[in-house]
């Protein structure tokens, strides 16, 4: 039992330690047996109960107890234990617990001590903005080396179509594609198809994503009412498809809206594609108040449908396509007369093109291995025969692949969210020069016609305006009550340290 | 000719370059032994002690079966079917005694450790009344499976562990146990250190496929402040808890904190690091969950001694710090580069590494059992000095504390 010995010191020591608690209550004859024990070398019996006595009358004057921070700094056997502790709390408070039993001479220096233990933390417990980046490089590049070991082998290009045109809302929609698109770690060719021409805005939005971008102008303009678009839009897709084509770009198409919101899960999923694949698309359209109903009568309809209605592929359980799961419009109450801008959100046509992927290959003139299901493209879209949905190219629609777990995964959101007829932007987004004079409007401009169609005014508007107002005063409540909480919580914590 | 001949030895150096980097072998200081296999190089005689050393106490209380000390129950059910177990004690090299002390369980499932040294000594009497094998080398050549929070020195507060010390007559038989740190009383030489149970069934329930991103930098989930028996806070840990949640809680890449999610093992497999600090004492089944799930450990515990040591080597695959640098902790780990940890991941994506940390239920090779026979049979044959002259007596069975001696 060898092992037993160095321990007596620390045994006692660390008993006391534990068992007083508090220090302020351990008395006079623990540290004498804590001096003695700790094998301080200082000559004398008589000299250390002395000194203790003059350190406590000094203790009473001066109102707190260094005794033993004294003996620690001055007469402790070289060097301190390594378990000094350091504190950040300035030296106010009764003097700091930094007593540990000193280790026994016997024990090698790498023992580890039982017993009390402050708690380190630094001065500045907060985060190195160059840290973060550094951490982020590391998460990026581990996430880079699992894509390589489990990832897709031989990742193929993404072909994003995307027909948009200059507005209030695109440089929103815009960025927030850019963006999902930059994230993505397959090599992407984006062709935008602008409706009414070529436009700067448009121009330097595309700039700014340092994507490799084929801007392809369409010289008519978009229409106004949603029917009329979702016509328009076919057509201008078609544009693009015609360009792939003629280029025989190589890659997934991808029919990206530029009101959209993707999944990266959705460019990963389709990397496994033959040659055309369908996938679930949530819609996110049907919640608008449009101007018949009042708002009473629209929530219970909501209620009644299904919480978020998704149109994709319908599979039986061996996981083969045996339908399709599309979008009812009937329900909502859709009026022919609906125009874009009226403040409602559009609803969506049978099959979106967005819920559909195809292989480049498919729209080529002759490409080897093409399957004998697909129509050609010239043969359809000219003639005045137009193409609703991209199952059109097809003569066996029996087919398509489900991707996404056979539709159950939904990997896209599909969403129609345009400004008012009467909104006003500045070019760019950006006010140059910056204005002298600020005025306030007198009136908010609602006041102005919009195009071809009259307005149906209603109470619903300044019903909504108030709403908003008093959620305001609610959210900056609460925001109060959080801030006392914390401050509890920080006393807390603190306690251990001063002690 | 001369080009076809530079073709070839380039692409003979790639191949080469190719094999070097797939290999990632893991050798400790044993060298490549994680999957020897013990089978044919030692023979274990399996004692038959009366039930109320074992089964008994199962059956008053099956959560011994699922809780981290189940080690000891599970060790003993596979060496009854093992082909290293013989049934003729001559040819035996080792001797195991099926006790298992960790059983005695409160209402909360947390062990008693008071009544595990009088079980021992009446066991210990048991067999050495039974069999001539204990008094041949009073227990030279017999090991004991003493998972508990200090091994055979039997509490859980450090103090009063290391004021008792290990069990005397335990003195000279092999300990196989989850507690180990460098310089303690509690872990003497020849010990084998095996990681805690840990439900190999559970974990596997759990797994995500390998290309889900690891986007958690930092993770740890855990006790951080002891509120019931250190209030204050200074004691538990050694104060390394505390200072983690006070240096990081308000930290980007940190995600630590103390409630207990139901997606704990799926998170895991989402973090790059996995936090093992020490708590009341040094191990943790943390360790092994962070190891099947791929997850680097960052073990803060000084001088600790970490399961299967001559045959896993830590320092490759974990990062130590010590607990005086926890305030630099977020410096430590975010200046690590890039390629070692990448290398980590890789030895920690090792099938026969998760393989020798978990004890799977039937025994697969390479698995925890094995390394422990493995353990075994690397310290043999005994040193001539284990076995004991006729009438020479080493251990004294009336030392330790008196409360020690009284019947079980």
């Amino acid at each position: 039992m060898k092992q037993s010995e160095p321990q007596h010191p620390n045994r006692r020591a660390s008993n006391a330690a534990a068992a007083a608690g508090a220090f302020r209550s351990s008395s006079a004859v623990e540290g004498v047996a804590a001096l003695d024990g700790a094998a301080l070398k200082y000559p004398g019996f008589l000299f250390s109960p002395a000194v203790h006595v003059l350190c406590c009358l000094l203790s009473a004057a001066a109102g707190f107890r260094f005794s033993r921070l004294i003996f620690l700094l001055f007469f402790s056997p070289s060097p301190p234990s390594s378990l000094l502790n350091h504190y950040n709390v300035p030296f106010l408070r009764q003097a700091p617990a930094a007593v540990l039993p000193p280790p026994s001479p016997i024990a090698p220096s790498s023992r580890v001590v039982v017993g009390r233990h402050g708690i380190r933390v630094r001065p500045w417990p907060h985060p190195d903005p160059a840290e973060l980046g550094r951490a982020n490089e590391i998460l990026a590049r581990v996430q880079q080396e699992q894509r390589l070991q489990y990832g897709v082998k031989d990742p193929r290009p993404v072909l994003v179509v995307t027909p948009t045109y200059a507005r209030t809302f695109q440089a929103l929609h815009l960025t927030g594609l850019a963006h999902s698109l930059m994230l993505v770690p397959y090599p992407i060719t984006w062709l935008v198809v602008e409706a009414g021409g070529p436009s700067n805005q448009t121009a330097a939005l595309l700039a700014r994503s340092r994507l490799h971008v084929i801007h392809l102008p369409f010289h008519e303009k978009m229409p106004v009412l949603w029917s009329d678009r979702h016509r328009f839009e076919a057509r201008m897709r078609l544009h693009a498809l015609r360009l792939i084509r003629e280029q025989r770009l190589e890659g997934l198409v991808l029919f990206a809206d530029d009101s959209n919101v993707h999944s990266t899960e959705l460019f990963d999923e389709i990397q496994i594609l033959e040659w055309m694949g369908a996938l679930s698309i949530g819609m996110l359209s049907h919640s608008a108040a449009t101007d018949t109903e009042p708002r009473r009568q629209q929530r219970e309809t909501d209620k009644e449908n299904s919480p978020l209605p998704i149109q994709g592929p319908a599979c039986n359980s061996s996981g083969h396509l045996i339908g399709w799961h599309t979008f009812n419009s009937l329900p909502l109450g859709h009026n022919d007369a609906t125009f874009v801008g009226d403040g409602a959100t559009g609803l969506p046509i049978k099959l979106e093109w967005a819920g559909f992927v195809l292989n480049s290959r498919l729209l080529w003139k002759d490409a080897e291995g093409k399957p004998d299901w697909v129509r050609d493209l010239d043969e359809v879209g000219i003639g005045g025969e137009e193409m609703e949905s991209p199952l059109d190219l097809l003569k066996d629609a029996s087919f398509v692949e489900p991707i996404g777990d056979c539709g159950k995964k939904v990997l896209l959101w599909w969403l129609r969210a345009e400004a008012r007829y009467d909104s006003k932007f500045p070019t760019g987004w950006v006010i140059d020069p910056s204005p002298e004079i600020v005025v306030p409007a007198k009136q908010t401009p609602l006041a102005q016609a919009p195009p071809d169609i009259p307005i149906k005014k209603t109470a619903s508007d300044e019903v909504h305006v108030e709403e908003r107002v008093s959620k305001k005063g609610r959210s900056s409540r609460s925001k109060r009550n959080s801030c006392n909480k914390k401050k509890h919580e920080q006393h807390a914590e603190a306690k251990c340290q001063t002690s | 000719m001369e080009k076809w001949i530079r073709l070839r030895v380039c692409a003979i150096f790639i191949h080469c370059l190719l094999l070097l980097e797939a290999k990632l072998k893991i050798e400790g200081t044993a060298g490549d032994v994680l999957e020897d296999d013990p089978v044919g190089r030692l023979k274990v005689f399996v004692y038959v002690l009366p039930s109320k050393y074992n089964e008994d106490m199962i059956k008053k209380d099956p959560r011994c079966l699922s809780h981290m000390f189940a080690a000891e129950v599970f060790m003993h059910r596979f060496l009854l079917t093992s082909p290293v177990r013989t049934l003729d004690p001559e040819k035996a090299d080792w001797f195991y005694v099926p006790i298992y002390p960790t059983c005695d369980l409160t209402k909360e499932g947390l062990p008693l450790p008071f009544r595990s040294p009088k079980m021992m000594r009446s066991a210990i009497q048991e067999i050495a009344s039974n069999w001539p094998y204990w008094n041949r080398t009073e227990g030279a050549d017999h090991f004991f499976v003493v998972p508990h929070d200090f091994g055979a020195c039997f509490h859980y507060q450090e103090e009063i562990a290391i004021e008792r010390g290990i069990l005397p007559l335990l003195q000279r038989a092999t300990l196989v146990q989850t507690f180990g740190q460098k310089n303690h009383v509690c872990l003497k030489d020849g010990s084998i250190v095996i990681p805690p149970y840990a439900s190999p069934q559970r974990m596997h329930a759990h797994l995500l496929p390998p290309d889900i991103p690891r986007s958690i930098f930092i993770y740890f989930r855990g006790l951080l402040h002891d509120g019931i028996n250190d209030p204050e806070g200074c004691q538990y840990a050694r104060g390394a808890r505390a200072s983690l949640w006070l240096n990081f809680k308000n930290n980007p890449i940190f995600d630590i904190s103390t409630e207990h999610p139901t997606t704990y093992y799926e998170d895991m497999q989402r973090a790059i690091f996995c936090l093992c600090p020490l708590g009341w004492a040094p191990w943790s089944p943390r360790l092994v969950e962070t190891v099947i799930f791929g997850c680097i450990p960052v073990i803060i515990a000084d001088n600790i001694v970490l399961p299967f040591a001559d045959a896993i080597p830590w320092e490759d695959i974990a990062v130590f710090v010590a607990e005086k640098d926890i305030p630099k902790l977020d410096t430590i780990l975010t200046t690590i580069p890039a390629e070692v940890i990448l290398r980590k991941q890789k030895l920690l994506a090792n099938p026969s590494m998760k393989q020798a940390m978990s004890f799977s239920q039937p025994s697969k090779p390479g698995d925890a059992f094995h390394q422990i026979l493995n353990g075994l049979a690397r310290k043999l044959p005994h040193d001539s000095s284990v076995y004991l002259k006729p009438g020479e007596k080493v251990l004294n069975w009336t030392a330790g504390p008196v409360t020690d001696l009284y019947p079980w």
